[in-house]
């Protein structure tokens, strides 16, 4: 955003602390619209002004423009399962952090029969990968018009248009996605793509179903007469492509054009081309090869653009080892590096355990934790689990680095008073803090039990060792 | 549909044309693997890779190889894309659009012309130099050079890269716990380094190899550290590539066998790993500058005390600037990779802007990469997860992508295992490095036609 400090934005407000907003301070608010944790409108003195006033709707508009996102951002779909892409501030995720993640989109195209149609579909939206205490989607679809029949695009369209996530129509054919936008335009599809070729009438298609469109070109100049073009004739909702191309100096190629949109966009804060990002991922599968070679490399290019600045991707595959790594590597470069993720330490009640159910312990970092706690119920294993505060470090860095201690356990015995709660005296440690063995038991008289590496292979390893053996 | 050309297409002229050094072919099919309890095929990769090695492979800062690869290009019809294409189109003067009162479809395009912004940096990444050949005093074939970029990873746009990534493989003095995927391509070579070593570098295409002396840990079979550097010399008479030698991790033993090791290496200019800010650093610098080697300095997912370790190399260990290298730490994809990927993209822009306490070429331990449980479990221990597909597919991709994405941050050598794994990063590497020639002749086909 334009504005640098808290001031800038504070000379805006009413300044009367009225605390509306949420916040104690008109300041404290000011600094929260600065790093993007709350936004303008919920000064609902500001905006019940707007709408009485026009010299304050004005200073309100200024004030929106002033804190807008560098990077415009975009809404694809429509209602609970719409996504935003772009609305980026920075080139290097520690400056801040990077907000929309990465939209990922899957293939089904028209020429599918549609037995086979909803099988894709299905997997799409019935797909789910636990991670850090939630499951993981996938986002939407890409439907391609490879029958080049406008009847049997707009069928198709409809059909996908009933799972209810948001979609790409993907024909370069005007009269193709005309009659695709003419039964789902409402649900707010994003057209692509306008090119040299095409570009009058896919502004038309855009300005007449008011929908975001994606304008395709390699040459950036190009892209950007387009983007141009297309704003002064009244399309706000603009996602550029500067064309994937999947291999050798094609795709070096491809990844200079995307960091030299972003960095213009960032550094010279060039508005003609802020706009999200559309890197196609899919391309891949015109190399030659097997399907192995596809879509590891098909997974290959979505790394490299997760990293670098796409904000949105069309998919392939649907192979677990192409969206499982690309999922995770999305969730991992767009998390916050200013908030650590970690749950909050104590004792957790895992399936209603009873006095004579084994008491474990993890680490307060977030992923472990999740982790433990859902394989512990996927398991069916009743257990008291300590959450031991390791300032949100895994248990390996943490025992090296001296934040998972025999003495910080005993605290955390003493304090949860869970002997109070079993029968027994056992602990179950992670297996990657077996060096703690003896010193937790020194410390706390506790019999120390080590677990295994993975709590994945808790139950075969309860199995065995428990109860334990006296 | 792309410009490319077999194995059998390249070797025949090669014979045909008589050249004798080339750099950086693509082949087609190299990504083969089998399913379930079978080995990775790896075939046609190796017969490149040998190739390549007896021809002398390695030349990346040659300018040989580019004209014998300009001269071959021509033969080929194919563009070498070494000039980087400015853009040349001549601005338009830029219409005066009068606004009208409603928005209507233009019959032109308002022409824009898309300048680049401009990146420079101040500072350069120290260039690190690891093995010695006969003329520098050692019994090397080739160094590795690592470091001296000037711009951002793959950059080339802003700043050419003199060096591009450098792939080692992990070889261990005692049998490692490892995943089956991996152990599968080491099974008849484990307990034996020199086998180990030579597989890693002749069949797997390994730049480097890092020996690991795990059993000198008093934990372990407590081996002295003499002996530990019979094994040493083992690998260095088998492999001509640069080595790099570990230690067991243990603090108290592994000054006494690194200072073994780089004894028994004198001159072969060996990287040393590792100094950290909890062992005799100190014991560590002293033999590498005796006898002639690079030490790395491992730190743990924090900027601050690479910065203060590096400092202590520098300053009171009086370490040159070109004997250094940093590990920041590796932590796998899903289980974070978002703390390493940023602690390294920190350190390397730092280094870039002028941190003399941080502009060091960066290592990475991406074997780490199997320790995530999406590498190497059979299948989801989690009851609401889709199934996870064959854990042959799942692993190699978890040690691309964590590689991949810290290739971005600025790694410049990465420590790996699975064949597949170096084999596409490698390809990875030379394709963002601007060394791949070649594309796809119609990038936008997929839009219209069935993949």
């Amino acid at each position: 955003m334009k504005v640098k400090s808290p001031l800038e934005i504070y000379n805006f407000l009413p300044r009367t602390n009225c605390k509306e907003c949420g916040y104690e301070t008109c300041m404290s608010f000011a600094s929260h619209i600065l790093d993007r944790s709350a936004k303008v409108t919920d000064c609902k003195p500001l905006v019940r002004d707007a709408e009485k006033d026009s010299k304050a709707k004005e200073k309100l508009e200024k004030l929106l423009e002033l804190t807008a996102p560098e990077i415009a951002e975009v809404v694809i779909g429509v209602g609970s399962s719409a996504i935003k892409i772009g609305g980026e501030e920075v080139l290097h995720r520690h400056e801040l952090t990077f907000f929309n993640p990465t939209a990922f989109f899957y293939d089904v195209w028209d020429s599918l029969d549609d037995k086979k149609i909803d099988e894709r579909c299905d997997r799409v939206v019935s797909y789910k990968k636990f991670y850090v205490g939630k499951y993981l989607t996938l986002d939407g679809f890409a439907v391609r018009c490879t029958s080049n029949d406008p009847k049997r695009y707009a069928e198709v369209v409809k059909k996908v248009a009933g799972y209810g996530k948001p979609m790409v129509l993907i024909a370069l054919n005007p009269e193709c996605m005309k009659a695709a936008l003419d039964v789902c335009a409402e649900q707010r599809p994003l057209i692509y793509a306008a090119t040299e070729g095409n570009w009058k009438e896919f502004l038309k298609l855009a300005l007449d179903y008011k929908v975001p469109v994606v304008l395709r070109a390699k040459d950036l100049n190009l892209l950007k007469s387009l983007a141009v073009t297309f704003k002064s004739a009244g399309v706000k909702d603009i996602v550029l492509d500067p064309v994937t191309e999947p291999l050798g100096e094609g795709l070096q190629g491809t990844f200079e054009r995307v960091i030299q949109l972003r960095r213009k966009a960032i550094l010279d804060r060039d508005k003609d081309v802020a706009y999200p990002i559309m890197v196609t991922p899919i391309a891949a599968w015109l190399i030659e090869g097997d399907d192995v070679t596809k879509s590891y490399w098909e997974a290959v290019i979505a790394g490299i653009f997760i990293v670098k600045y796409a904000d949105a991707m069309i998919f392939h595959s649907l192979d677990q080892h192409v969206v499982m790594p690309t999922l995770t590597l999305r969730f991992n470069i767009y998390t916050d590096p200013r908030t650590p993720v970690q749950v909050a330490p104590g004792l957790r009640e895992i399936n209603n355990p009873t006095p004579d159910d084994p008491v474990m312990i993890t680490t307060n970092f977030a992923l472990t934790y999740y982790t433990v706690e859902n394989d512990l119920g996927s398991a069916k294993i009743r257990a008291w689990l300590l959450v031991l505060n390791t300032e949100g470090i895994c248990v390996e860095a943490s025992v090296a680095g001296g934040k998972f201690t025999a003495s910080k356990v005993k605290e955390l015995i003493n304090e949860t008073k869970i002997a109070e709660k079993v029968k027994h005296r056992y602990l179950i440690i992670p297996g990657l803090a077996a060096r703690l063995q003896g010193s937790i038991e020194d410390e706390t008289g506790w019999k120390v039990l080590v677990g295994p590496i993975d709590s994945g292979r808790i139950k075969g390893w309860m199995e065995k060792n428990w109860p334990p053996k006296k | 549909m792309a410009k490319r050309f077999t194995l059998e297409d390249f070797l025949a002229l090669l014979k045909k044309y008589d050249v004798e050094v080339i750099e950086d072919v693509k082949i087609d099919g190299d990504l083969e693997i089998e399913l379930e309890g079978s080995a990775v095929d790896l075939t046609a990769f190796t017969a490149l890779y040998s190739l390549l090695s007896e021809l002398g492979n390695f030349l990346y800062h040659a300018n040989m190889a580019l004209t014998y690869m300009q001269r071959l290009s021509s033969m080929l019809g194919i563009q070498m894309p070494f000039q980087l294409q400015v853009p040349t189109q001549i601005a338009a003067p830029v219409a005066k659009v009068e606004v009208p009162a409603k928005p209507a479809i233009p019959e032109k395009l308002i022409e824009a012309r898309f300048e680049p912004a401009k990146v420079e940096y101040t500072g350069y990444i120290e260039e690190v130099v690891l093995g010695a050949t006969r003329a520098d005093g050692g019994t090397r074939d080739y160094v590795i050079k690592l470091g001296g970029e000037r711009s951002l990873p793959f950059y080339i746009f802003d700043k050419p890269q003199p060096n591009l990534p450098a792939i080692a493989i992990d070889v261990f003095d005692r049998p490692p716990s490892l995943a089956k995927a991996v152990k599968v391509h080491y099974e008849d070579v484990v307990g034996s380094p020199a086998e180990w070593a030579k597989k890693c570098v002749k069949k797997f295409g390994a730049d480097m190899v890092t020996i690991h002396l795990v059993s000198t840990d008093p934990l372990l079979e407590n081996t002295p550290a003499s002996e530990a550097a019979k094994v040493v010399e083992d690998v260095l008479q088998a492999v001509k590539c640069p080595i790099i030698i570990g230690g067991s991790g243990n603090k108290d033993k592994d000054p006494e066998v690194l200072e073994k090791a780089a004894e028994v290496a004198e001159g072969e200019r060996v990287m040393l790993a590792s100094a950290t800010l909890d062992t005799d650093w100190q014991r560590i610098c002293e033999a590498a500058k005796k006898y002639g080697h690079v030490v790395l300095s491992w730190t743990q997912l924090d900027i601050n005390n690479q910065k203060m370790l590096n400092r202590y190399l520098l300053k009171r260990a009086n370490m040159p600037r070109n004997s250094i290298v940093m590990d920041p730490t590796t932590a796998a994809l899903g289980y974070g990779l978002d703390y390493a990927f940023t602690n390294m993209e920190r350190i390397r822009i730092s280094g870039l802007k002028g941190d003399e306490e941080l502009n060091f070429p960066i290592s990475s331990g991406t074997t780490n990469a199997w320790g995530a449980r999406e590498a190497w479990m059979t299948e989801s221990p989690i009851e609401g997860d889709t199934p996870w597909g064959p854990r042959e597919l799942r692993g190699p991709i978890w040690e691309i992508i964590t590689g991949l994405t810290l290739s971005l941050a600025g790694v410049d050598v990465f420590m790996m295992m699975h064949p597949l794994a170096v084999a596409v990063l490698k390809e990875v590497f030379n394709t963002l490095g601007g060394k791949v020639k070649g594309g796809v002749a119609d990038p936008g086909k997929w839009i219209f036609a069935e993949v």
